[in-house]
């Protein structure tokens, strides 16, 4: 697995992160470190705080304690100097793809170009080109609306709008909820083919174990405000914690496992 | 490390080096655009000395090469690092997009067929829409039991009593201001205690309740429609109705029994600050005492221009719930959306008050009102 021979400095360090929303406390002491090139999944129960911390890694929310370094800076700066160019390197895909409705979809993957970058109207439309059919999305679709896309599309043209400015890093919030099985498998698929062409580091928040067996490098499950463990997925089925156990050997765990073995990647014993 | 993007030619060798980047590609690709391309029929392409690419980079080492085909020469690319060579394979695969499908032209009869038919939908829709809560209202009236009074009086706070400050305020001011308008006029035929006639019956009568209306359209007809319509497009009104509950029922009944009983109040509330207003004006400007316009004020404006004011006031309320919630309904994309229709909601509901009050006053007026 490439996730043991990864070197190099680390892309994120997540170090004794805590947050409270008044008297609900989200995470107690988080610690995570996600290396270059490798795709990182953070797993767990609903409202265990996956996406509060991804919210947090990106600087969109402040954690009550413990630092974020993104790339070596701390992410408390990356608002206050409006993120420049620290925002140039990572790019992020929201849930509901969180597209501009008054855009046509191309024009939705342009923004960032047009915003951070002087280049002709013509290269830009060059590199939108090839980012949306790099993200697999017909070639008449660039000139529709996002309300007229499906939910599978509007997933890919945000991917599209994330990669853009052909970012280190990319942080997917949950990419394959409310997909179908197909789709989803297709989206594992292309997120693992844009990791090889861009030499991505992925991080994803995700619940879908088909997901997490097909393409995650290292997973950390989260709960109780706490990093319960980290490791490939052989490892953490391995573990003994009850909560990850249970999240690994209920019903769809168990499924999901054995599609794995069928599908040539062994638990190891 | 070199962090420029150089394009050079030499001889039958076109050298590229540096990093192409997005933050350097702007000058390269003015730089490309200028540069004289070798004249040998086999030109060699050195990107061995590339230090780093993206895809923007790669396009336009693709369209440069192109450009050379084109030019009939054959180009061999040399030197190209393992990992840039998939992208610059992507990139030549790709396929031109049609950034324009389902976005042609309309030619103008289609527009105006078009905007016919959406003007003929809104007026269906409209009436639709008014029925239905003309039957709704009809049978909540016959069965007072079956209004939410809860809902209700929680708008009559937010929509009623939370307007009262600036409501007052504001037709405080208009009193102020038609008191010192006036004043100038009086003084010079001498006829200062008439102030009270024009304060008094042209506020109590049209413009207390006008004022009223027109906050309370902007106020509230405004947030009704976004309310509505988000509620719209989080699906959140099509859980309403799969679960048996009439949208109408449950969020414009409400909303318009709400501001048929605010905004009379707040009309009263309105009358007794703007003329107070007019009062102190009168006093300070033109020597009126308090007591003596209490006094005139009793006999000049009589209780009919009171209740005709009044009079109005419900049916403001009527026309400012309804257009608000029914532009609510009729959101149907995003975002955008929901504030043309918000926009919508205010000049509509504006409009209709004022078109409104003139046949009021045109009828009063027959009717020697």
């Amino acid at each position: 697995m490439p996730s043991a021979t990864q070197t190099g400095t680390p892309v994120i360090e997540v170090s004794h992160v805590s947050t409270r929303f008044g008297q609900a406390v989200v995470h107690k002491d988080v610690s995570l470190t996600v290396n270059q090139r490798e795709v990182f999944a953070i797993a767990g129960g609903n409202g265990c705080g996956k996406s509060t911390l991804l919210r947090e890694i990106i600087g969109l929310t402040t954690p009550s304690g413990g630092t974020i370094r993104l790339f070596g800076v701390d992410s408390r700066r990356l608002e206050a100097s409006a993120g420049q160019p620290i925002h140039r390197r990572f790019g992020v895909m929201f849930q509901h793809g969180a597209l501009f409705s008054s855009l046509t979809l191309a024009e939705n993957v342009a923004v960032p170009l047009r915003e951070h970058t002087k280049l002709s109207p013509r290269l830009i439309r060059e590199i939108v080109d090839v980012k949306i059919a790099m993200v697999g999305l017909p070639a008449d679709s660039a000139g529709k609306f996002p309300n007229e896309l499906s939910g599978g599309m509007r997933r890919r043209a945000a991917l599209a709008r994330a990669i853009v400015m052909d970012p280190e890093l990319i942080f997917l919030d949950e990419p394959t909820a409310g997909l179908d099985p197909m789709i989803a498998a297709g989206f594992d698929e292309l997120v693992l083919s844009l990791k090889t062409h861009l030499g991505l580091t992925v991080v994803m928040v995700t619940h879908d174990l088909d997901s997490l067996w097909r393409i995650a490098d290292r997973v950390a499950v989260l709960g109780d405000g706490e990093v319960l463990g980290i490791g490939t997925m052989e490892e953490l089925s391995e573990s003994d914690d009850p909560i990850i156990r249970e999240y690994f050997h209920g019903p769809r765990g168990r499924a999901a496992m054995e599609q794995a073995v069928w599908n040539g990647r062994e638990p190891e014993p | 490390m070199e962090q420029e993007a150089t394009i050079s030619v030499s001889g039958n060798v076109v050298n590229c080096r540096g990093v192409w980047t997005l933050a350097n590609l702007p000058e390269l690709e003015r730089h490309s655009g200028r540069l004289r391309w070798p004249d040998a029929p086999d030109v060699i392409c050195d990107v061995g000395e590339v230090t780093a690419m993206d895809t923007g980079g790669a396009l336009l080492l693709q369209r440069s090469i192109n450009g050379l085909r084109q030019m009939g020469r054959t180009v061999t690319l040399q030197g190209l690092k393992p990992e840039f060579a998939e992208l610059v394979r992507l990139v030549e695969t790709r396929a031109p997009l049609n950034h324009t499908a389902g976005r042609r032209r309309r030619r103008w009869e289609e527009q105006v067929a078009r905007t016919v038919r959406g003007r003929k939908e809104a007026v269906v829709d409209g009436l639709g829409f008014l029925g239905e809560t003309v039957v709704t209202l009809g049978r909540a009236l016959l069965r007072p039991k079956s209004i939410r009074w809860r809902a209700l009086l929680r708008i009559v706070e937010v929509d009623g009593v939370r307007a009262l400050p600036i409501t007052g305020l504001l037709t405080f001011l208009v009193g102020v201001v038609i008191a010192y308008q006036g004043a100038e006029q009086l003084r010079k035929f001498g006829t200062n205690i008439f102030i009270v006639d024009l304060v008094g019956i042209s506020l109590v009568r049209e413009i207390a309740p006008l004022i009223v209306a027109i906050l309370i359209a902007g106020r509230s007809g405004s947030a009704y429609a976004a309310e509505i319509g988000t509620m719209k497009v989080t699906e959140e009104l099509d859980a309403v109705r799969t679960l048996g509950i009439s949208p109408i029922d449950l969020l414009v009944l409400p909303r318009a029994f709400a501001l048929v009983i605010a905004l009379p109040l707040l009309t009263v509330y309105a009358d007794v600050l703007g003329v107070f207003g007019g009062m102190l004006i009168a006093s300070s400007q033109l020597n009126v005492s308090l007591t003596e316009f209490v006094a005139r004020f009793e006999e000049a404006v009589a209780v009919r221009h009171f209740l005709i004011g009044l009079a109005k006031a419900p049916f403001f309320a009527m026309i400012i719930a309804l257009v608000g919630c029914y532009q609510g309904f009729r959101i149907r994309g995003g975002v955008d959306d929901v504030g043309r229709h918000t926009t919508i909601s205010v000049v509509q509901s504006i409009f209709l008050v004022i078109v409104f009050d003139s046949i009021c006053s045109v009828l009063t007026n027959w009717w020697d009102l």
